[in-house]
């Protein structure tokens, strides 16, 4: 007996029916399976997390010492002396070191002499994060890189990876310079892994800006550089600004503004 | 049997290693963990309730802390909504620790009889305990 095309057809269409009214298109179509997560992130409610510093609005080194001095506080990071182990989430450099790029024999005196701030620049192509061979470090939705210490293997990949020097090693127990924990509520770093700045996402989680950026006096600006109206946005439309060693491809997430 | 003595002596001896764990222990019973949860917050909870029933945080609690830090560090996402509904900061240093401020007497209790060495605190901070 042959099946004409209309039968087929019938057969097929009935068939179909079926199968979407079936167990698993129930469960797959069905309230909960497709539906969007809603549990509060507050860390993601950015696009993509940036900074502005305005070199201009600090007066002295003084004004930058107490960025360095909230963020060290903030993280339980250790002052230990030589520049082999010590540790810097944020820190002063000379316009030579930021700017390698920018410098030249006529450069301004008031420049040469200057030093600026600087810490990770949480790279929109961060090389740290293609070279880490556990994924202990990593590029969030919001943009910010981020270390997972409790993956870290301590191998340095990303520390040869980053050309602006932001991470450090622990070479040995942070503690040992540290008699009390400057934040209780924030944990210390162990022996044996890489760490540098956050961008202060477990403040950020609770809604407040970065340490340096509070400790400050509004010479940083923190915001989200995808949102069109944010303070950040309107800085870089109106000031002239640059990044460091922009020619690498890292797109750095740093602004100064000179 | 040509070198008995030699062989002998060499059976004494490979059965003294072998039992040395079972003998040297003979005698000396471990105290069982006892854990203490007489710590004033503790003490001013109307229920004492933790996250979850005690049994399961007995046998869970390590599952549990891997799955928070994982979602906390690598997710972002820091609230945890417990079985009755409550919801708690995903936190061993600033949750765990502010109820169970009794390291020495509640974790060590167990990790130590166990012989099990977290590596938690080597990076987060210890409750200070009065001596």
């Amino acid at each position: 007996m042959g099946l004409n095309r209309r039968d087929f057809l019938k057969i097929a269409g009935v068939s179909s029916l079926f199968g979407l009214g079936g167990k698993l298109a129930w469960e797959v179509l069905g309230p909960g399976a497709l539906e969007a997560s809603t549990k509060p992130a507050p860390l993601t409610a950015a696009k993509h997390w940036a900074m502005v510093i305005d070199t201009r609005k600090f007066k002295s080194e003084a004004d930058m010492q107490k960025c360095i001095d909230a963020c060290n506080k903030a993280h339980n990071v250790p002052q230990i002396p030589g520049a082999k182990e010590e540790i810097k989430w944020i820190w002063l450099e000379k316009y030579g070191h930021v700017f390698p790029d920018d410098e030249h024999q006529y450069v301004s005196e008031a420049v040469e002499h200057k030093r600026f701030l600087t810490f990770c620049n949480h790279c929109t192509n961060p090389p740290c994060v293609r070279v880490c061979p556990t994924q202990a470090t990593f590029k969030r939705a919001d943009g910010i890189v981020m270390m997972d210490m409790h993956r870290c293997i301590g191998c340095r990949f990303c520390m040869a990876g980053c050309p602006y020097g932001s991470r450090s090693f622990n070479w040995g127990d942070p503690r040992r310079y540290l008699k009390e924990p400057t934040n209780p509520e924030y944990p210390t770093r162990s022996k044996g892994v890489v760490e540098k700045c956050t961008f202060c996402e477990e403040r950020l989680a609770k809604g407040l800006h970065p340490a340096c950026v509070e400790a400050s006096n509004g010479a940083l600006i923190f915001g989200d550089l995808a949102n069109p109206n944010s303070e950040v946005r309107k800085l870089l439309k109106e000031n002239y600004s640059i990044r460091r060693k922009p020619g690498l491809g890292t797109a750095p997430n740093l602004f100064y503004l000179v | 049997m040509y070198d008995s003595g030699k062989i002998i002596t060499g059976i004494v001896i490979f059965v003294v290693l072998v039992t040395f764990p079972i003998w040297y222990n003979l005698g000396r019973a471990t105290p069982p963990p006892d854990p203490k949860i007489d710590t004033p917050v503790i003490q001013e909870m109307k229920v004492k309730q933790c996250i979850e029933p005690k049994q399961a945080m007995k046998g869970n609690h390590m599952k549990i802390l891997d799955e928070w830090r994982h979602t906390v560090v690598r997710n972002g996402e820091r609230i945890y909504t417990a079985p009755d509904g409550k919801q708690y900061d995903m936190s061993l240093q600033n949750t765990c620790m502010k109820c169970h401020s009794n390291k020495t007497q509640f974790c060590d209790q167990c990790h130590n009889y166990l012989k099990v060495n977290p590596y938690c605190w080597d990076c987060h901070i210890v409750p200070k305990e009065k001596k």
